[in-house]
């Protein structure tokens, strides 16, 4: 047909990628998943490439990322060689990483992986963007390996972005790796299996575990370890909820009550001195990457919410990429035994020698099965929304970054910045927005600004899901995730704009489409058109 | 939901162009009701850059009329902010980016040339590194989510409807005309069909005997965290459009589109890709004193265009009770405007406040029937597909 017709030269037809370097895998996380499986490459003879942001810049923490740091650093997490130091100390296999001849970078990030697909077909291949400090550049891989870990649900409460409210994940990493946190007395929030392994973790670093608080009736952990606490001084309050994070400049003190089944208050308020409250209600697997790269992802109560859909193989729905480790899922017998996430990472690899061809006939791990679900984690996030977003005493910011308050979200306000006061259209609500479908946070999200922050959602994110499930009166594993998109780590633009770009891209750059008789002014346009009498010839620019 | 039996008016699509169609039309009390087969303004409605100045447009001047009442007109805010600012990064740019003085002068609006030395009092985050630029005294920038969300909530004010969730599949016709249309969730019978369904509204339109020739494309869009309020918000140049929002996010976009093939009644995908990095590098350049400022998301939003990049609102000449609107890739900004037009069609049949004689559909009655693949805009193969 029209074969020798050039490509519409302003669309991305010839313009190609530039891409930095190449590697046969990529696994992106240093934790127990990701290393197995870069040790595991490369003894089996495949290039990899193993990154990790960690240790992150002091800066970075204070903006609460990757994880939700709270402030709890100490001074030592300035000093960025301990850190990094105190970061290959605390875990062997980065040693062996190193000597097994993977590319070990750490401090490195992945704000984005890209594959060609519906809509988009002029990549090279799956590409990846990494940066540091100064530079980001482009990866290309024949595999990834994603295992990027873990991270905690946000949850509420008036004063709850003081410094030293933080989540579970962010607290275990300043005091078991680093030896670089803050706080020396903390109440822990929540009592699974997670919360209590945290609990002891910490209590290991040489902090005290005040308080466990759970609104439930009982606590969820096993009940040894439960004792265990216990035994060491810590009190487990369960039918109670925080009412208030109290302190000048930051935490002070918890200031706690009994709740009745609905989650309202029934006791007397009572505070308990502390300078850490750590949010460990519950654990979700980190699918930033994962969903912004258009793998599928479910809510999968077995493996703690939104988590891949990967097969046997750790496979998610594209092939070329792998889910290991917490990032594809947290359930009880993983969070206590890392030699689960190291066997699905190896099993990964198993899969990617089988796909190129290269088995030598030795024995492939067992597959990894998730436990059956210890609780209903469902109803149980639901149930802390309820007692400490929807009971609060105050009203607060569930969204820290854009200042939204849980009324705000469920009345579905515009934001406070455009001080619009218009009385009249208080009547708004989820119901008027929706129809029968559950609400979207995305939606939500657009109009009340709740998630849209630097943090980008990270603190919020499930609470608002829990909000809006409990408005719409369905259940959270209905609300859809809210939407992930790259990059997953605030890049300066400064460092995005260092991705070198193909010379044809640049001579050809325009603001929009380019095309000369869009802009034409209607009072030039000829009554009819064709391409033939189209003059598309000399300079153009779009307005 | 109870079902909808009919309505006198029926729009398809949810985007801002049948959105405010609905809003005309239901402040006159006229029974309207809007069917989406998705969430309304989850396509390009919802992910555009929010520019309001088509000095191009026969609808230019009702663009400007409208824009400043909006949010009173609506009763919900907007965002809208008037006047923008195009900086040049080099002679070139300054001179292709000057038509705008001329078409918006001939119209009436007044603009200014900038200096080197009244760009950094105009555009703070600006550095040494533009040659010139212009301050029109018209245009501005609103915020697409809350406008889409003001034109729904506004005209369901007026007793009009939101059907979403729901995609047609069908029409029933008699006597040349279109009598009811076939949904998922049944027949809804209507005296009016308004076909205003982006991408799709050229698989539609054929449905009925007449296609608007259309193909569609991806596009991205990049934006920052919150940084200090300009003066004005509406700063374009160096190749990228954009605003600063009222709460301080820059969100820009710019370069290079990718063509596709829409099928069926699908929503397509709209992944992004690391053109990221390329329209952040352009938009440090534009604003050096930004270049600090962290990017915390980009999207893609999907558009269709005409062959001349021009819109079509006009009546079918298959089917007399049948309107049919594509702005073509630029239709946000016009959006007051372009409803206001297609509630004209419908109820009068002509457009009582400018000549858009130039939008009509006839102008294509020449065009070359492989007139994409002569343009270019064909869909690439893919090199290797990955994604499902
Ligand atoms: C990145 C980007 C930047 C842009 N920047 C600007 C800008 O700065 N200024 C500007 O003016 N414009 C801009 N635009 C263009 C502008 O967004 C669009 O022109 C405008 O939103 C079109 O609105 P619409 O209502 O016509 O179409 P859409 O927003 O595409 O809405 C059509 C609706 O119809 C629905 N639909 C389709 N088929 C059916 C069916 N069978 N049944 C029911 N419903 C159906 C779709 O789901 C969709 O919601 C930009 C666009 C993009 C993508």
């Amino acid at each position: 047909m029209a074969s020798t017709i050039p490509p519409d030269p302003k669309s991305v037809a010839g313009k190609a990628l530039q891409v930095e370097e190449r590697t046969q895998l990529l696994v992106i996380g240093a934790g127990p998943a990701g290393l197995a499986a870069a040790i595991e490459a490369a003894g089996q003879g495949l290039s990899v490439v193993l990154v990790d942001e960690n240790p992150v810049s002091f800066k970075t923490m204070g903006d609460e990322v990757p994880l939700h740091y709270g402030q709890g650093m100490s001074g030592l997490a300035r000093n960025r060689n301990a850190m990094l130091e105190a970061f290959i100390a605390s875990e062997p296999l980065i040693e062996i990483a190193f000597e097994a001849g993977v590319d070990v970078r750490l401090g490195t990030a992945c704000w984005g992986v890209y594959a060609n697909g519906p809509s988009v077909t002029w990549l090279p291949g799956l590409v990846a963007g990494l940066n540091d400090e100064e530079r980001s550049w482009m990866l290309q891989a024949d595999h990834v390996v994603v295992a990027a870990g873990r991270r905690d649900m946000g949850l509420g409460f008036p004063g709850w972005e003081k410094p030293g409210v933080m989540g579970a994940t962010a607290a275990v990493a300043l005091a078991s790796r680093y030896g670089a946190f803050a706080p020396r007395r903390v109440v822990v929030l929540g009592s699974s299996a997670e919360a209590v392994s945290a609990a002891l973790a910490l209590r290991e670093a040489g902090i005290e575990i005040v308080a466990i608080i759970e609104q439930a009736a009982e606590p969820l952990g096993e009940a040894g370890l439960i004792a265990t606490l216990r035994g060491g001084g810590t009190e487990i309050l369960t039918g109670h909820v925080v009412r208030e994070a109290l302190g000048r400049d930051g935490v002070e003190a918890a200031l706690v009550s009994a709740i009745d089944a609905a989650g309202r208050v029934t006791g007397a308020e009572r505070e308990i001195a502390c300078d850490g409250i750590v949010l460990a209600v519950g654990a979700t697997p980190v699918v930033d990457l994962i969903d912004a790269l258009g793998c599928k992802v479910a809510f999968q109560a077995e493996r703690g919410g939104y988590a891949p859909l990967v097969d046997a193989d750790q496979r998610t729905s594209l092939r070329p990429v792998f889910a290991v480790g917490d990032c594809a899922g947290i359930w009880p017998s993983k969070s206590l035994d890392r030699a689960v996430a190291e066997t699905e990472g190896r099993r990964a690899v198993a899969a990617i020698i089988h796909d190129l061809g290269l088995d030598d006939g030795r024995t492939v791990p067992e597959a990894v099965v998730p436990d059956a679900a210890t609780h209903d984690i469902d109803a149980y996030r639901l149930a802390w929304v309820r007692a400490s977003v929807i009971e609060a005493r105050a009203e607060f910011h569930v969204c820290q970054c854009e200042e939204v308050t849980a009324r705000e979200i469920l009345e579905v306000r515009p934001p406070r910045y455009l001080d619009w006061q218009n009385e009249r259209r208080n009547d708004r609500s989820l119901a008027a927005l929706l129809g029968e479908e559950p609400p979207n946070p995305d939606q939500i999200k657009r109009l009340t600004r709740a998630g849209m922050g630097p943090c980008q959602g990270r603190r919020c994110r499930e609470q608002v899901a829990g909000l809006l499930a409990l408005g719409a009166a369905m259940p959270l594993s209905s609300i859809p995730l809210a939407g992930y998109r790259a990059p997953v780590r605030p890049l300066p633009l400064s460092v995005a704009g260092q991705i070198p770009e193909a010379p044809e891209q640049a001579e050809h750059w325009d603001t929009w489409f380019g095309m000369h008789a869009q802009w034409r002014p209607f009072w030039d346009v000829p009554e009819f058109y064709t391409v033939a009498s189209n003059d598309a010839t000399g300079p153009v620019a779009s307005e | 939901m109870s079902e909808i039996k009919g309505a006198s008016v029926v729009i398809f699509g949810g985007g801002v162009t049948g959105l405010s169609a609905a809003w005309w039309l239901a402040r006159e009390g006229v029974d309207v009701l809007v069917i989406e087969k998705g969430m309304i303004g989850w396509e390009a409605s919802g992910r555009n850059g929010g520019g309001c100045s088509h000095h191009h447009s026969p609808l230019f001047l009702e663009e400007q009329r409208l824009w400043p009442d909006m949010d009173e007109l609506l009763g919900y805010p907007t965002e809208f902010s008037p006047s923008r600012v195009r900086l040049a990064s080099s002679e070139h740019q300054m001179a292709l980016y000057g038509r705008a003085l001329s078409n918006a002068k001939r119209q009436g609006f007044d603009s200014e040339i900038l200096d080197v030395k009244q760009i950094r009092e105009f555009v703070p985050l600006a550095g040494e590194n533009m040659v010139g630029g212009y301050f029109y005294k018209f245009g501005g920038h609103a915020n697409p989510h809350r406008t889409l969300q003001a034109y729904a909530w506004a005209m369901q004010d007026h007793g009009g409807r939101v059907m979403q969730h729901c995609a047609v599949t069908g029409f029933q016709t008699a006597g040349g005309k279109v009598t009811g249309v076939e949904t998922e969730r049944g027949l809804v019978a209507c005296d009016h069909l308004v076909i205003a369904a982006g991408p799709q509204t050229g698989r539609l339109s054929a449905m009925l005997g007449q296609e608007v020739p259309v193909a569609s494309a991806r596009c991205e869009m990049i934006v920052t965290e919150p940084l200090p309020l300009m003066p004005y918000g509406g700063v374009d140049g160096n190749g990228l459009y954009g605003r600063q929002t009222l709460r301080g996010n820059l969100a820009y976009g710019g370069g290079p589109h990718e063509w596709l093939d829409i099928a069926g009644n699908a929503a397509p995908a709209k992944p992004t890709t690391p053109l990221m990095g390329h329209i952040g590098r352009r938009l440090a350049e534009l604003l050096p004193k930004a270049a600090h400022a962290r990017i915390i998301r980009s999207w893609a939003g999907v558009i269709e265009n005409t062959p001349d990049g021009r819109p079509v609102i006009d009546r079918l000449g298959s089917l007399e009770n049948v309107v049919v609107a594509t702005l073509s890739s630029v239709g946000f900004g016009l959006s007051p405007a372009s409803g206001h037009a297609i509630r004209d069609l419908v109820i009068d049949g002509t457009c009582s406040f400018a000549d858009i004689s130039s939008f009509k559909l006839s102008r294509f009655d020449r065009l070359e029937p492989n007139w994409r693949d002569l343009q270019g805009w064909q869909a690439l193969a893919a090199q290797e597909a990955i994604a499902a």
